[in-house]
């Protein structure tokens, strides 16, 4: 057998901060073989993105190999002069980032860009551009000479991802490095560049270092997995293995966060992981998890873990491995429920939106962002809404917020009495009636004030209470979502990113709100810290029978907390229903798309139904049904005229289940169909 | 109640330490510190410099007029007798008084718009800035000399105003840059949702988080205010004349400067010059610090 293309042999990395050498990666040893592809999982801070950097020998300024050794296609390359690993750079590696606009010069024209990859092989100008044009046809960019001469911004995002593979992939590199490709981009189109990277690496015998913190995404593109924990490899094996019989409690726990398999809040609180990782460069003798383990013996926390063996290249660093699959949970798994008085208020309706429009000007034309949106929220439950970006989610909730007036002609109301279409023209009682917690924490919370202050305002101004009674009532909702008292007079940037949200639905909850918009609040967070978060609302949820609308592009998530769903595609709602048969179908063409790209993490073969070309612009929307030029149902279906020419209403197949499509019932795809088919 | 206390003195802890680590920062920038120490002696000066300097600065001594620098005059003495050293240190006090007041009242102003025009946007920002731009292609010392010469040329709190005055689109423009992006962060959008009023966002949440830039624009500022008092003190305006300023004792003594009296010219002139290199200094620190 021929030597492995990349072999990390008990490599460590430090970074020095502040005179002090921090331990980055602890001896991690990996192979990869030629054409093989490769997973590293882990949650952030674990030191995955090092050891990519690491593999390329490009490391921060105060980042060194303190240990061990890097091999390159069996050469040690941990010690070369800088001339030769930029040889290997120039040759034989390549590196594709997560950001795809930010790896492109926003002032240099693509097709430059993408000839000046080739360029540097040795290839003549022409040659060069020709190269180029070859190259982002082979990455399916439908016509590469047109987009040769534009610059980066004018590209979506999976269009300027597709153009740095191409760049990647001009030396034919034997071994690619890709940390987390797919992460900013909608499911639809991670779906197509991770079809397109699986094509690519079929055709070639090209290594795969693929980096990312997406289970379902490592199962459809990677053979075999290693799992990283505070820069230790605490286990590897193949990827099917790992996911379905882990042997190490990090990974055992890591899995049962993840709300998969269809599973919901009626069916089972998620299980978490206790504790957070330890900080940076922390000296741990023993096991690195030790802290957070439920098996964990005293010598853990002293005696190294020697790598275990478990057969057909799966490895564990736990001693005590026979235990981790049946260790204790965290959380107990039973499900959540609601009060015999609130359940019997369920089912009426405390929202009701009506024919809700909204126009922004923008230029000399106006963008029409929600279109005729008509749906109602019940008391308790909770209403998922999905969809691409662009599809006018975000602006649903702002406008429901009143943070921006709705087009003349919108109907809105809580409890049958109209609201105002702004925030100024609403009672205080109204806008604590509302509520938010935002996406990203670091923006939604004020990094100048203190926790107590933040959540103290809150109720002073929505609950109207003396700035006195404010404060302890802040201090008490702080304490019931587990905001430690220490850190009651912190600043939000001393706290963790999962801290951070507990102190922003805090506050969302501090005017003891009916309805609390939730805009993709675990987005930012680590899956151990997601699940603590889920459990949070679905409990608050039970208690306060308050109702969501959540909003997310993770469709595990959704479907967890969801009573309801509503999928939304250019401002309009192309499908509503109760949660299972929205997922299980008979859905809307769009729907079907949208739940078939999800990469599956229990790598559940489903049928990919694609969506052709990109999302028109909300500016010009094609006329008839909205996705009739993508739709993957229209041709054939006999109505094809019907779907360009005429809008479908949203019409009912179900029970509280409707959808905006003139298909019949028995042309439309389902997942229970396709599953059993 | 104590367990309370306890919590309080560790978040106040906490903020030492950051604040104690700029400092800590700043202390190893070798420019920060000179310009730190020579702006602090300049400060001594105006604080008590007219208790301690050796001679009663405005008395004229026609007996000993352009004696070079000795023991009794370490500056020598101007063209009437007066001694140089001592004129000197007690100019440092209108300058510096008159410089921070201008710069404060440019400041204040000039926030208060720039928050304004940052956060309403549309039309009150067009307005806004349009008026602004105005006012900033005006040159400073032209609006200083005809307002002096509106009011009678020697008015102290008119040139504090005019220079205050034309200060104000500059940190206007600053301080609105900084608020067009804060404004877009959700806290802001937070706090609309808790039925806040517009200026308690303007100033309980958004101006703290723009304060860096603020405190960066007004010691640059200061430095140019410097430069502006001493240039109208030169031109004979702006200052109380026959006072001891360090403008108007160049003004007094330059014709001499290549005949028999280089020291009258130079020591003053020196002067302006140290104290508007150390605020420079100072002010360079201050922008790296909050830059890393």
């Amino acid at each position: 057998m021929s030597a492995p293309t990349l072999e990390l042999r008990d490599l460590s990395v430090a970074y020095r901060v502040r005179g002090i050498d921090r331990q980055v990666l602890r001896g991690v040893s990996l192979a990869i073989q030629p054409g093989e592809a490769y997973g590293l999982v882990g949650e952030s801070g674990c030191g995955k993105s090092t050891a990519a950097y690491a593999a390329m020998r490009y490391l921060p300024r105060n980042g060194a190999i303190t240990g061990g050794s890097i091999l390159f296609e069996g050469r040690d390359i941990s010690a070369v002069p800088e001339a030769e690993i930029r040889e290997l750079r120039r040759a034989a590696i390549s590196m594709v980032y997560q950001n795809p606009i930010a790896a492109l010069n926003p002032t240099i024209r693509v097709g430059e860009q993408v000839a000046e990859s080739f360029a540097l092989l040795g290839n003549g100008r022409s040659e060069s551009r020709r190269l180029a044009v070859e190259a982002l046809r082979r990455v399916q960019i439908a016509d590469p000479s047109k987009v040769m001469d534009r610059y980066p911004h004018q590209l979506s995002g999976g269009m300027a991802q597709r153009v740095v593979i191409a760049m990647a992939l001009a030396s034919s590199p034997r071994l690619l490095v890709l940390d987390e490709p797919t992460t900013g981009l909608d499911a639809t189109v991670e779906a197509e560049v991770l079809d397109l990277l699986r094509s690519l690496i079929a055709e070639s015998n090209t290594s795969i270092l693929f980096i990312s913190h997406n289970l379902g995404v490592i199962r459809a593109m990677c053979n075999r997995v290693g799992v990283l924990y505070a820069g230790a490899l605490v286990e590897e094996g193949a990827t099917a293995t790992i996911i379905q019989r882990p042997s190490h409690p990090y990974t055992v726990g890591l899995m049962r966060c993840i709300p998969r398999g269809g599973l919901d809040k009626y069916d089972s609180h998620l299980d978490t992981i206790p504790g957070t990782p330890p900080p940076l460069g922390t000296p741990l003798p023993g096991c690195v998890f030790v802290n957070r383990c439920a098996i964990a013996r005293e010598s853990c926390a002293t005696a190294p873990t020697p790598v275990t063996d478990l057969g057909n290249g799966h490895t564990t660093r736990c001693p005590y491995h026979a235990e981790a699959a049946s260790m204790p949970r965290v959380v107990a798994s039973e499900p959540v429920t609601a009060s015999d008085e609130h359940r019997a208020e369920r089912g009426r309706d405390l929202v009701t939106v009506a024919h809700l429009s909204k126009t922004f000007a923008q230029g000399d034309g106006d963008v029409r962002v929600l279109s005729d949106v008509t749906l109602s929220l019940r008391h308790g439950e909770t209403l998922g809404l999905v969809g691409e970006s662009g599809s006018g989610k975000t602006t649903l909730a702002k406008t429901l917020l009143g943070i921006h007036p709705p087009d003349d002609g919108s109907i809105l109301a809580i409890d049958g009495k109209a609201l105002g279409s702004t925030i100024d023209d609403r009672t205080a009682h109204e806008v604590a009636s509302i509520q938010i917690v935002f996406q990203n924490p670091d923006s939604a919370l004020n990094r100048r004030h203190s926790v107590t202050r933040i959540v103290a305002r809150a109720v002073q101004k929505l609950a109207g209470a003396t700035p006195q009674a404010s404060e302890e009532r802040a201090q008490s909702l702080l304490d019931s979502m587990s905001v430690d008292p220490v850190l009651h007079s912190a600043r939000p940037g001393q706290l963790s990113g999962g801290l951070k949200q507990r102190v922003a639905i805090a506050r969302a909850f501090a005017g003891s709100p009916r309805v609390v918009v939730c805009d993709e609040p675990t987005s930012a967070l680590d899956v151990s810290v997601q699940a603590n978060i889920l459990n949070l609302l679905a409990d608050l949820q039970a208690r306060e029978n308050v109702s969501y609308i959540f909003i997310s592009h993770d469709l595990g998530v959704v479907r967890y907390l969801s009573d309801r769903i509503a999928v939304m595609y250019l401002g309009r709602i192309m499908e509503i229903g109760p949660a299972q048969d929205v997922f299980d179908g008979p859905h809307h063409p769009y729907t079907e798309a949208l739940v078939s790209s999800i990469p599956d993490v229990d790598g559940e073969t489903r049928v990919r139904v694609r969506l052709g070309g990109e999302v028109p612009s909300p500016a010009a929307p094609p006329t008839g049904c909205v996705l009739h030029p993508r739709c993957p149902r229209r041709i054939g279906s006999g109505v094809e005229d019907l779907c360009t020419s005429t809008e479908p209403p949203l019409r009912e197949i179900g029970p509280g289940h409707a959808i905006r499509c003139h298909l019949d019932v028995g042309q439309l795809g389902s997942a229970s169909r396709a599953a059993t088919a | 109640m104590s367990a309370e206390r306890d919590l309080r003195a560790v978040a106040r802890a906490e903020r030492d330490r950051i604040r104690s680590e700029r400092l800590r920062q700043l202390r190893r920038n070798p420019a920060f510190v000179v310009g730190a120490v020579i702006l602090g002696i300049w400060v001594v000066c105006a604080l008590i410099g007219e208790f301690v300097v050796p001679h009663e600065p405005a008395l004229v001594d026609i007996l000993s007029t352009n004696k070079g620098p000795s023991s009794e005059h370490w500056f020598g003495t101007d063209v009437v007798g007066r001694d140089v050293f001592s004129r000197v240190i007690v100019g440092a006090r209108p300058v510096l008084v008159m410089a921070f007041l201008a710069t404060v009242i440019g400041t204040v102003l000039g926030t208060v718009i720039g928050l304004v025009a940052g956060y309403f946007k549309g039309w009150a920002d067009v307005i806004i800035m349009r008026i602004l731009d105005a006012i900033s292609a005006l040159p400073v010392l032209v609006i200083a000399l005809l307002a002096l010469a509106a009011v009678g040329g020697s008015s102290q709190p008119v040139t504090i105003l005019i220079i205050g005055f034309v200060f104000t689109p500059i940190i206007a423009r600053t301080v609105r840059a900084a608020v067009l992006p804060e404004a877009e962060l959700d806290y802001v959008a937070a706090a609309r949702l808790r039925t806040e009023r517009a200026p308690h966002i303007l100033a309980v949440e958004i101006l703290p988080n723009v304060l860096p830039p603020i405190i960066v624009e007004f010691t640059v500022r200061l430095g140019y205010a410097v430069f502006a008092i001493a240039t109208l003190g030169f031109l004979g305006v702006g200052v109380q004349l026959g006072s001891p300023n360090w403008g108007s004792q160049v003004a007094e003594n330059y014709g001499r400067i290549f005949a028999d009296n280089w020291w009258s010219t130079t020591f003053p002139a020196g002067a302006i010059a140290t104290l508007a290199i150390a605020i420079n200094l100072v002010a360079d620190g201050i922008v790296e610090s909050f830059e890393q």
